[in-house]
C-alpha cells in the first residue's frame, strides 16, 4: 500500500509538468498581451513607450524559454509571483476566492450526496415502478438543465415571488461575507448556487447509483443473503450499496474537483467572487501568471482528488489491495 | 403570448414616460438629506489603483470619490461639454501671456485623509507625474499635455502652468477625471505608492476592499466643500454580468450602475419597478467607426472607401438601432452638441449623411463599378462584445448588402481583436473612440497618420491631415478651430475616406429613484466623485 501511495505521488510530477508546459504554450498562442489590454482598455490614447515599459516590467520582453523556466522554478518553490493584471501577490488574490469556491463545492457535494444516494437506491429497488420513473425523470432533467440556467430561474423566481408576497423584490446578496462573520447572510448567498449546482451534480450521481446498484443486486452474494433470510434493508445497506458506491465515489470526486474551478457561469450568475470567475477574468486579461497559477492549482486539486478517491476505493472494497 | 403583446406597448410607454420625466427640465430639488450608504455595481475591476496610470472607468467609479481634482466638469451641469469649475482652485483663471500662462490659486485649509495639508506642491507633483513621468513610471495621459512646458508652485497656494503655445485643448485636458491629486510626500517616498494604496482629499475616505468583490468608502468629515458629502459611505460592488447588475438593482442590492444599460434592460427595470426607477439618458462621448485597411486592395482606392460610407443610412439607423442598442446620435468626428461639431446641415453635405439614401446608394454602386469591384466581398473584423459592437457590425453588413457588397463578420474577443487592429491584419474593421472629458481638439487625434496617432488603425499617412490637427491645436481662436475642424472632417470622411463614423453611443442609466443629486454626463468617466449624491429614503 505504501509503495502504491509513493508511486502515485511520484506520478504527479510528470502530470504537473505536462500541464505546466501545455498552459504556458496555449496562453502564448492567443494573440494580444496584457499591457495593450490594460492600457487601451478604455480606448483612450496611450503612449507606445508606456506599453513598452509595461512589457519590460512584466518580463514579457524575455524569451519564451526564460519565461517558462522562471515559471517552473517559481512553481517548484511554491512562489506564484504577482498577477500581471493587478500587480498583487497571486496567493493573496487566489486565497480570497478559494474559501468561497471551497464552501460552494462542499455545499453542492453535500446536496448532491443527500439527493443522489437515497434517490438512486429507491429508484433501483423500485425498478420500473412509478417511483423509478419519477426519479429518472428528475435526474434526466438535472442533467439536461445547465446549472447556470437553473440559477437564473432561481433568482427570477425569488424576485417575482417576494415581490408578489411581500411587496418588494428580494434576491440573494451579491457580496460575500464569510460564514463565521455572519452565518445567516453567508448562507442566504451560498445556498442557492449550491442547490443549483448540487442538483445537476446529484442527477449524474443518482443515475450512477441506480445502475451500479441494479448490477450488484443481481450478484450471487445478494441472492445468497436473501436466501438466508436477511431483511431487504440490511441487504441493501450492508452488502449491496457499499459495493455499488465505487463508481459513485469516482463521479463525486471528479465533480468536486471540477466545482473548485469550473463554476464559471454559475459564479457569474450569482456574482460569486470565486475561482471560476477569477479564471475567466485572468484569461481574458491575458494575465499569464495568474492563469498559469490557477491551472496548476486546479490540476493539483484533480490529481489529489483522484488520489484520495483511489484510497477510498480500498476502504470501501477490501478486495482491492494495490499490489 | 397575449400578455407579452399587452405588456410591450405598456413597457415602451413606461420607458418613454420615465425618460421624459428625466428630461422634462430640472425638477424642483428637495433639500439633500444626510446619511445612508450608496451601493452601486461596477461592471469591471481596475488593474491598479493609480488614476494617472490606468484608463478604465472601472477605476473611476470606485476610486474617484477618494480624490480631488484641480478642476472638474461642473457636477450641476455635467451634460455641458464646456462647463468646467474649480475643485481645489478658488476660481477659473484667465490665461495670460497670450494664452500661454495659467495661474491657479489653491484653496487653503484642504487636508488629505491622513490629516496632512494639501498645498500647491502636491498639485505640481501630481501633474509632473502625469505630464513628465519619471523613468520607470507609466502615465496614460502624456499626450493630452503636449502643449505644457512646465508646472510650478511659486508658493504654497499658487500653481502656474506654462504652455509652449496657446491651446484650446488645455483646460479640458486639465479636467480629465483621472488627474487625481496625490500627496507629494507619498510620491517622494515611492512614486508608485498609489498603485496599491489610496490616500486623497476627496469626499470619501478609503474604508476597505476585497479583490474582485468590492471597494468601500466612508464619509470624509473634513472634506473641503462645506456640508458635503451627504452620504455616510458607499460600496462599489464588482459584477461583470449585465443580467446580475440589472437584477441587483431590481432586488435593491444596488441602487445604480453608472456605466449604462441597453434599452431592453432599462425597459425590464421600468416594467418591474415602475416609479421606483428613474431613467437618465444622454449622448455619450464614445463612437463606433469602421476603418478600411488602406494597404489592402481594393481599399487602397478612395472610391471603394467612399462607396462603403455612402451605403450607410445613418439617419434611419439612428431611429431603429437606438431601440435595441446603446447608439443614437448622428454626428461627424466631433462629439455632437459640442461647439466644434458639425451642424445637421453641414453633416448632410458629407457622403453617408445625405438626406436621400437611395441617391447615396446609387452613387455608391456607381463608384464600385468605376473601381472595378461591383460585387465586392470582404471580411469585417469586429470585437465580440454585444453592446454595441455586434449589433452595429450586423447593421453595417446589411447596409452594404444593399449596394451588392457581401461581407462576413469576424468576431474576436478583446485581446485578439486588439492584436489584429495593431497588426493591421484586416480588410475593414469596426473601430472605436471613447474619451472622458469632451475635448474634440485632442479626441480627433484618433484619425492622424499611423506613425503619429497611436490608435490610428487604417494604415495610412496623410501629412495634410496632420498639419490641420496641429494648426487646430495651436490656436485659441474658436472660429478658426471650427473652420479647421470642418476641413479636417471633410478630409477624413469624404475626400480621403480614411475612417467613417457610424453612430455615437447613447448612455442610459436606470437607477433607484431614491438616488438623488447625481446627474448624467456624456461620459461614464465624468461626475463620479459622489460628493453631491444623497439618498431620499
Amino acid at each position: 500500500m505504501y509503495q502504491y501511495v509513493l508511486k502515485r505521488l511520484l506520478l504527479m510530477i510528470p502530470t504537473l509538468l505536462g500541464a505546466a508546459l501545455l498552459v504556458f504554450l496555449l496562453l502564448r498562442l492567443v494573440p494580444g498581451d496584457v499591457c495593450v489590454l490594460r492600457m487601451t482598455g478604455g480606448a483612450g490614447y496611450v503612449d507606445p513607450k508606456a506599453i513598452a515599459l509595461c512589457r519590460s516590467e512584466l518580463g514579457l520582453d524575455r524569451s519564451y524559454v526564460v519565461q517558462f523556466l522562471t515559471f517552473i522554478w517559481d512553481f517548484v518553490r511554491f512562489d506564484f509571483g504577482k498577477s500581471m493584471w493587478t500587480g498583487r501577490p497571486i496567493t493573496e488574490e487566489v486565497g480570497l476566492r478559494f474559501e468561497l469556491s471551497l464552501q460552494i463545492a462542499i455545499m453542492a457535494t453535500i446536496t448532491a450526496i443527500m439527493l443522489a444516494i437515497p434517490l438512486g437506491t429507491i429508484s433501483a429497488v423500485k425498478q420500473n415502478t412509478w417511483i423509478d420513473y419519477v426519479v429518472r425523470g428528475f435526474s434526466i432533467a438535472g442533467i439536461a438543465m445547465p446549472s447556470f440556467w437553473l440559477g437564473i430561474l432561481i433568482i427570477l423566481g425569488l424576485l417575482i415571488t417576494t415581490k408578489s408576497v411581500f411587496g418588494s423584490p428580494w434576491m440573494p446578496p451579491i457580496k460575500y461575507v464569510p460564514i463565521w462573520v455572519d452565518p445567516l447572510y453567508n448562507l442566504s448567498m451560498t445556498i442557492f448556487p449550491a442547490l443549483a449546482t448540487g442538483y445537476r451534480y446529484s442527477a449524474v450521481a443518482t443515475r450512477m447509483t441506480r445502475s451500479a446498484l441494479l448490477e450488484v443486486l443481481r450478484e450471487d452474494y445478494v441472492r445468497t443473503a436473501r436466501a438466508k433470510g436477511l431483511v431487504q434493508k440490511l441487504i441493501i445497506r450492508r452488502h449491496a450499496l457499499r459495493n455499488a458506491l465505487l463508481p459513485v465515489v469516482t463521479i463525486i470526486g471528479i465533480e468536486f474537483a471540477f466545482l473548485m474551478g469550473g463554476l464559471v457561469v454559475t459564479e457569474q450568475v450569482f456574482n460569486l467572487n470565486g475561482l471560476g470567475k477569477l479564471f475567466v477574468a485572468s484569461v481574458s486579461n491575458h494575465d499569464y501568471t495568474m492563469t498559469q497559477a490557477l491551472v496548476m492549482l486546479v490540476v493539483t486539486i484533480f490529481v489529489v482528488t483522484n488520489f484520495v478517491v483511489d484510497i477510498i476505493y480500498a476502504w470501501l472494497d477490501p478486495r482491492i489491495r494495490y499490489k | 403570448m397575449k400578455l407579452s403583446r399587452y405588456l410591450r406597448p405598456v413597457s415602451i410607454a413606461a420607458v418613454t414616460a420615465a425618460v421624459a420625466i428625466g428630461f422634462s427640465g430640472p425638477p424642483v430639488q428637495a433639500a439633500p438629506k444626510q446619511g445612508g450608504t450608496l451601493n452601486f455595481v461596477v461592471p469591471d475591476e481596475p488593474p491598479s489603483w493609480d488614476g494617472h496610470r490606468e484608463t478604465t472607468f472601472a477605476l473611476i467609479h470606485p476610486f474617484a470619490p477618494f480624490y480631488s481634482l484641480l478642476i472638474k466638469v461642473n457636477p450641476e451641469n455635467p451634460s455641458s461639454p464646456t462647463d468646467f469649475v474649480c475643485d481645489l482652485c478658488t476660481g477659473m483663471p484667465t490665461p495670460a501671456d497670450g494664452g500661454k500662462t495659467y495661474t491657479f490659486e489653491i484653496k487653503q485649509g484642504v487636508k488629505f485623509h491622513d490629516g496632512t495639508p494639501l498645498t500647491a506642491h502636491d498639485i505640481v507633483a501630481s501633474f509632473n507625474k502625469i505630464i513628465f513621468p519619471p523613468e520607470g513610471t507609466t502615465s496614460a495621459r502624456i499626450a493630452y499635455f503636449v502643449m505644457v512646458e512646465s508646472v510650478s508652485a511659486p508658493d504654497d497656494h499658487t500653481v502656474v502652468f506654462k504652455l509652449k503655445y496657446p491651446s484650446g485643448a488645455f483646460i479640458p485636458a486639465l479636467a480629465t477625471p483621472f488627474n487625481f491629486i496625490y500627496s507629494k510626500a507619498k510620491l517622494d517616498q515611492d512614486i508608485r505608492w498609489y498603485e496599491k494604496n489610496v490616500m486623497g482629499s476627496g469626499p470619501f475616505k478609503f474604508a476597505g476592499r476585497e479583490a474582485g468583490a468590492y471597494v468601500r468608502g466612508e464619509r470624509n468629515k473634513d472634506f473641503h466643500v462645506a456640508g458635503q458629502p451627504y452620504l455616510d459611505g458607499f460600496e462599489a460592488i464588482f459584477s461583470n454580468k449585465q443580467a446580475v447588475q440589472v437584477q441587483a438593482i431590481r432586488g435593491d442590492r444596488a441602487a445604480i450602475q453608472f456605466r449604462g444599460f441597453p434599452p431592453k434592460s432599462t425597459e425590464d427595470l421600468v416594467n418591474a419597478l415602475g416609479k421606483d426607477i428613474t431613467v437618465q439618458e444622454s449622448d455619450w462621448n464614445c463612437v463606433l467607426l469602421f476603418t478600411p485597411n488602406h494597404k489592402k486592395k481594393p481599399f487602397d482606392d478612395v472610391r471603394v472607401r467612399r462607396a462603403l460610407t455612402l451605403a450607410v443610412d445613418r439617419w434611419g439607423g439612428s431611429q431603429n438601432l437606438s431601440r435595441i442598442a446603446i447608439v443614437k446620435a448622428v454626428g461627424g468626428v466631433a462629439f455632437p452638441g459640442h461647439p466644434l461639431a458639425a451642424t445637421k446641415t453641414e453633416l448632410e453635405q458629407l457622403p453617408g449623411y445625405w438626406p436621400d439614401i437611395n441617391k447615396s446608394r446609387a452613387e455608391a454602386k456607381r463608384l464600385l463599378q468605376e473601381a472595378g469591384v461591383p460585387g465586392l466581398k470582404f471580411e469585417l473584423s469586429n470585437r465580440a462584445v454585444d453592446q454595441p459592437y455586434t449589433i452595429v457590425g450586423t447593421w453595417l453588413i446589411d447596409q452594404w448588402r444593399q449596394i451588392g457588397v457581401t461581407v462576413e463578420q469576424k468576431m474576436e474577443p478583446t485581446g485578439p481583436f486588439y492584436a489584429r487592429l495593431r497588426s493591421a491584419d484586416f480588410d475593414v474593421t469596426v473601430d472605436f473612440n471613447c474619451q472622458s472629458v469632451i475635448n474634440p481638439l485632442l479626441d480627433i487625434g484618433k484619425f492622424l497618420s499611423e506613425d503619429i496617432g497611436n490608435e490610428s488603425y487604417g494604415a495610412y499617412v496623410d501629412r495634410d491631415l496632420d498639419k490641420m490637427f496641429e494648426a487646430m491645436n495651436r490656436t485659441s481662436d474658436e472660429a478658426e478651430q471650427r473652420k479647421l475642424m470642418r476641413q479636417f472632417e471633410k478630409r477624413v470622411l469624404d475626400e480621403q475616406g480614411h475612417s467613417f463614423v457610424t453612430l455615437w453611443w447613447n448612455r442610459i442609466i436606470p437607477h433607484r429613484s431614491y438616488v438623488k443629486g447625481w446627474k448624467i454626463s456624456p461620459s461614464h468617466y465624468l461626475n463620479q466623485d459622489l460628493a453631491n449624491v444623497w439618498l431620499d429614503k
